[in-house]
C-alpha cells in the first residue's frame, strides 16, 4: 500500500512535525505537489491519524506523574467496560492503557504535588469500581519520548 | 507556572485534536478574532505549555502489530551507570519511549514490533544484551486511550 517516497515522507515527518508541507518536501526530495497529494492520501487511508500537540503539564503546574498498575476482578464480567468508563471521568488520568500480562490496564495520572496525588488517590482512584489489585510507579524522569516508528 | 483561562483550555484542547490548525481557523472555531487567537497560541508556546507535536500513526497499517511495554530492573546498580543504559536503550529503534520510574521497576520502556517473532528478536538481541539489564517483565498492549487532561 506505501511505496518507499511515502514512507521517507513520514520517516522525516515523524522527526520534525512542526513542519510546513515546503519545508517537509525539501527533506522528503519530492516536490511540494507530491509531499501534499501523499499526505493527504495518508490522511484519508489512515495511516496518518494525527498531528497533535504535545502538553507539558509540568509547565501547568503538575509536578506528579504516576503509573497505577492495576488487576480487575474478573469475577464481574463487566470489569474492565465499568472500570474504564469511570476512569475516563477522572480528568487527571491521561492515559488508559489495557493489557494482556501481569497486569490487566495501567493509568496515568497527574497531581499538583504529594499531597494533591494522595487526596486524589484516596476520593478519585480507589473508589474506581472492580480493582482487585494496585501497584503504583512513580515517573522520575522521561529519557527518550518521540515515539517515532522505525520504518 | 502558568495559570490558563477557559479561553486558553479550549485553544489547547483544539490544538491536541489538530496542531496543524491556522490561529485562523482555530480563533474561527471559538469565536474570537485572528490576531487575539496568535497571541494566546504565542503565549503557550512561548512558555512552554505546548512542548511540541507528534504525529500519530497508524501502526498496524505500518506493518507494527505488536506493542509491547517492558518493566526492566537493573541487575547490577552502581556496577553501571544509569547514563550508559539509559544511552544504549534510546539509540534502539524499536524502543519508542523510555521513562525512569521508581517504584517495582527502574525503567519501563515501549517496544514496537512487526509480530511476536520479531518482538522476540529485539528482547534477545538488543533489550536482554543491554549493559546491567536483569529483571524484565513484558506486558502486550491490546488498547490504548489518551485523555485531554484537566484542561476540560
Amino acid at each position: 500500500m506505501l511505496d518507499d517516497t511515502d514512507r521517507r515522507i513520514l520517516r522525516h515527518y515523524q522527526h520534525a512535525p512542526t513542519l510546513g508541507a515546503a519545508d517537509l518536501a525539501e527533506r522528503a526530495g519530492v516536490t511540494p505537489a507530491t509531499c501534499a497529494r501523499r499526505l493527504e492520501r495518508m490522511q484519508q487511508d489512515g495511516v496518518i491519524r494525527a498531528n497533535r500537540a504535545v502538553i507539558d503539564w509540568r509547565a501547568l503546574g503538575y509536578e506528579v506523574e504516576v503509573s497505577l498498575r492495576i488487576t480487575l476482578d474478573k469475577t464481574q464480567p463487566r470489569a474492565f467496560d465499568e472500570f474504564i468508563e469511570a476512569a475516563r471521568n477522572v480528568p487527571e488520568v491521561i492515559e488508559i492503557q489495557t493489557f494482556l500480562g501481569r497486569v490487566d490496564l495501567r493509568l496515568s495520572v497527574i497531581a499538583r504535588d504529594m499531597a494533591h496525588y494522595q487526596q486524589l488517590y484516596r476520593s478519585a482512584i480507589l473508589t474506581l469500581p472492580h480493582i482487585a489489585d494496585i501497584e503504583a510507579l512513580m515517573h522520575v524522569a522521561r529519557i527518550k519520548s518521540d515515539e517515532v516508528l522505525p520504518l | 507556572m502558568i495559570e490558563l483561562d477557559t479561553t486558553d483550555r479550549l485553544i489547547l484542547r483544539e490544538l491536541v485534536r489538530d496542531a496543524t490548525q491556522s490561529a485562523s481557523a482555530i480563533g474561527r472555531a471559538l469565536g474570537l478574532s485572528q490576531p487575539a487567537t496568535w497571541r494566546r497560541l504565542q503565549r503557550l508556546r512561548e512558555t512552554g505549555v505546548i512542548k511540541g507535536q507528534r504525529l500519530e500513526l497508524d501502526h498496524e497499517k505500518l506493518g507494527f502489530g505488536v506493542m509491547v511495554f517492558l518493566g526492566v530492573k537493573l541487575a547490577t546498580k552502581g556496577r553501571v551507570s544509569l547514563e550508559d543504559f539509559e544511552r544504549a536503550v534510546s539509540a534502539i529503534p524499536e524502543v519508542q519511549t523510555v521513562e525512569h520510574i521508581l517504584g517495582l521497576y527502574d525503567y519501563r520502556l515501549r517496544v514496537v514490533a512487526r509480530d511476536i517473532s520479531d518482538f522476540e528478536r529485539v528482547l534477545r538481541r538488543r533489550i536482554m544484551t543491554l549493559p546491567g539489564v536483569g529483571d524484565v517483565e513484558a506486558n502486550v498492549l491490546l488498547s490504548e486511550e489518551r485523555r485531554p487532561g484537566p484542561i476540560g
